[in-house]
């Protein structure tokens, strides 16, 4: 396997990674298991109901520019980097 | 003229004046800076832009109204508007800047060795963007006739005006600064009065946090379990409660995530960064500049249904004073009632008002009175009143003497725009949510029109029917393609198809059905071919387009629909609004079955694909 190949594979795990904790919070804690984590409360918000309305949308932006910090890292690992 | 016009006069023509500035300052030279901005946009500029290209009249002025009528059920928008961005910074963006052209239909096009790839692309982007433009052109419109009293008509032609000046001379780059200026006006216009707000109900000046919050002067209820019991003591389900069927809540958010990563005209503002990694992080700094009014509409909208609750009832539920005597409304109420947003009914006689969930009684009269009056099926209405009316005999509210709901209407985007006068706030932050709404409108309606008119001067004109035009020629196309498109955007804003409250279903069915799919496998599916990608976006598109006008009628026209749209006849309880998430899984089956029996791609092309891969060489793809 060739140095862009690997570069790729690193890319594609790193993905996947990101693309489950993001259904995590929204599909998951958001939607499927909202009602079980109602029962937690978060001062005056069920938990559930803090996940889809919130706590999905700040998980988003860290996700983002976690895989972004990341990617950076593995296009200098790779030495993919733009000139 | 009032004290409260002057001030809105002014606030929205300083708003007008500096994008009319920006306008002069930003004149573009060539397709590079018309299309792309000459790709020297700064990556948290780009997402500031980004943010008010992405967030429209329907954000600024609909969503919180959606989220105070429906609670929980609305967070599907939330998490579907801003979900979407996680797929468009990890699946999209970062590739398609790589490549480096100027257009999404182009890249579809190159990377399907095909040009009926490209025109299909063509098609689905103008009509999801037109669809689109059509409600920013009304919330214009809406926005200037209440806030400055001008006609519908004349605030549409200056919206348009203004949209033409800054939109034909500076292309891409005239539309990117004056976004950022209108992101400006609309989070301020957003928060300030969310703020207040918040203050005034809890004490807490951060919405994000009051409304989790106790209320203030009660010992220690918390807002969220206060309201809950509010409307559930009126017959409402509770604000927080589910009451959509789970599947589709988890379809509508798929779809809206995905239509909002396949969307052109958001993808196009990725074209603008100077670098792959910029794209990266400049989806991240959207979405935190989306985050901030996405996370404060919750509060908005919970808190205005809260305030709404309060002023009709007064006192307890059922005892005689408990409501509010009607002449002694409320002046906000009064100046809505004349917009039309807003009516009552004394149904009861008794110079009050009640609002409550009266279970579907003045939805079935209000379907009788329009079966007399258009010739419909009198008979069976009446039977559907007759049968309300008994349920509601039985219910508590019968016995306090009330005879049904009496608001016979509250307009969703009241709880935005009638927020500030609610809460009691000073003339200028009102006459700051006439600038912002106008602002939204305006920011999302030039992406829109920048997208189409790219797409006829650069795929049609240019990729299509005359290749050989030079740069000057191709500029000048585009900004008669871009006036074209005004006029069209315009007229269709005068004379709005019957179709343009479906828009949302539309624009999103078709993004999340055929362009997402089609770009995503030709980045990450090397062996996906022509063939494969044709079948899979005239699949996706069909049957989504077949699903909504199944319900909706064909082209929306009503009488033609198939099947009376509701979740008793939806396939498996699916809206019609929420199917793009299925019509893009079968662009993805259909797609990868064709290309599995069909030739695999040229060498050039998993070249390209290759290419298309890695950060490095992207300055070679710049040059065009």
């Amino acid at each position: 396997m060739n140095n862009a190949q690997k570069y790729w594979q690193a890319n594609i795990r790193l993905v996947i990674g990101c693309l489950i904790v993001w259904f995590f919070v929204s599909f998951g804690c958001g939607i499927l298991f909202v009602n079980q984590l109602n029962a937690i409360r978060l001062g005056g918000y069920q938990l559930g109901f803090w996940f889809a309305q919130q706590g999905s949308i700040y998980t988003f932006v860290v996700l983002i520019f976690f895989y972004a910090w990341r990617m950076n890292q593995l296009d200098r690992k790779f030495n993919v980097e733009e000139a | 003229m009032t004290n409260l016009m002057l001030t809105t006069y002014i606030v929205v023509g300083a708003t007008f004046a500096l994008y009319l500035f920006i306008a002069l300052k930003t004149r573009a030279k060539n397709t590079g800076e018309f299309y792309v901005a000459g790709k020297g946009v700064h990556p948290v500029l780009n997402g500031m832009a980004t943010g008010a290209d992405w967030m429209s009249a329907a954000s600024f002025i609909s969503m919180a109204g959606l989220l105070a009528m429906k609670g929980y059920d609305a967070s599907a928008y939330l998490m579907g508007w801003t979900g979407g961005y996680c797929l468009l910074a990890m699946l999209l963006a970062p590739y398609l800047r790589k490549y480096g052209k100027f257009t999404v239909p182009e890249f579809i096009g190159d990377r399907f060795y095909s040009q009926s790839a490209r025109l299909v692309a063509v098609i689905c982007l103008v009509v999801a963007s037109l669809t689109y433009v059509i409600g920013q052109m009304k919330g214009i419109g809406v926005a200037f006739s209440r806030f400055l009293e001008i006609p519908f008509q004349t605030g549409l032609f200056i919206g348009m005006g203004i949209v033409f000046v800054y939109a034909v001379l500076g292309g891409m780059k005239g539309v990117t600064y004056t976004q950022i200026a209108q992101y400006v006006v609309l989070i301020f216009a957003y928060t300030v009065p969310a703020i207040f707000i918040s203050l005034q109900l809890t004490g807490n000046p951060i919405p994000q946090i009051g409304l989790g919050s106790t209320m203030s002067g009660s010992d220690g209820v918390y807002l969220l379990d206060k309201l809950d019991k509010v409307v559930v003591d009126l017959g409402f389900s509770a604000y927080t409660a589910q009451t959509g069927s789970t599947l589709n809540i988890f379809l509508l958010t798929m779809s809206l995530m995905i239509g909002t990563a396949g969307l052109p005209h958001v993808i196009t503002r990725f074209f603008t960064v100077p670098k792959v990694k910029d794209a990266r992080s400049s989806a991240g700094w959207a979405l935190v500049f989306i985050a901030i009014l996405y996370t404060t509409a919750p509060s908005v909208g919970a808190m205005a249904r809260l305030n709404l609750m309060h002023t009709i009832q007064t006192g307890e539920v059922g005892s005689p004073e408990g409501n509010v005597v009607i002449e002694e409304r409320p002046q906000w109420m009064r100046n809505w009632e004349k917009t039309g947003l807003l009516s009552f009914e004394d149904k009861n006689g008794d110079g009050r008002i009640q609002y409550y969930s009266d279970n579907g009684l003045s939805a079935a009269e209000a379907d009788l009175a329009k079966a007399q009056k258009e010739g419909g099926d009198v008979a069976a209405a009446q039977a559907k009143v007759d049968a309300a009316a008994a349920k509601h005999a039985e219910s508590k509210f019968a016995g306090f003497g009330w005879k049904g709901n009496e608001m016979t209407k509250v307009d969703n985007d009241i709880m935005v725009l009638a927020n500030p006068e609610i809460a009691k706030l000073p003339n200028w932050v009102i006459a700051l949510v006439a600038a912002g709404g106008i602002a939204a409108a305006l920011s999302t309606a030039a992406g829109l029109l920048l997208a189409i008119s790219s797409a006829i001067s650069h795929d049609l004109l240019k990729g299509m029917i005359a290749k050989g035009i030079d740069d000057k020629t191709e500029l000048m196309a585009g900004r008669i393609a871009m006036a074209g498109a005004i006029l069209v955007a315009g007229y269709l804003g005068l004379n709005p198809p019957g179709f343009a409250a479906q828009v949302v279903a539309l624009a999103f069915g078709l993004a999340a059905s055929s362009i997402f799919p089609a770009l995503m496998m030709g980045i990450f599916v090397k062996r996906m071919n022509n063939a494969g990608a044709i079948c899979g976006m005239l699949a996706g598109l069909g049957s989504t387009l077949g699903y909504i006008f199944w319900f909706k009628g064909f082209m929306f026209i009503a009488t033609t629909a198939m099947a009376p749209d509701n979740a008793a006849n939806w396939w498996l309880g699916i809206s019609p609004g929420s199917f793009g998430a299925v019509g893009a899984l079968i662009n993805f089956v259909v797609a990868f079955a064709v290309s599995s029996v069909t030739k695999a791609p040229p060498e050039h092309i998993q070249h390209l694909v290759e290419d298309i891969r890695v950060p490095m060489g992207a300055g070679a793809a710049q040059s065009h």
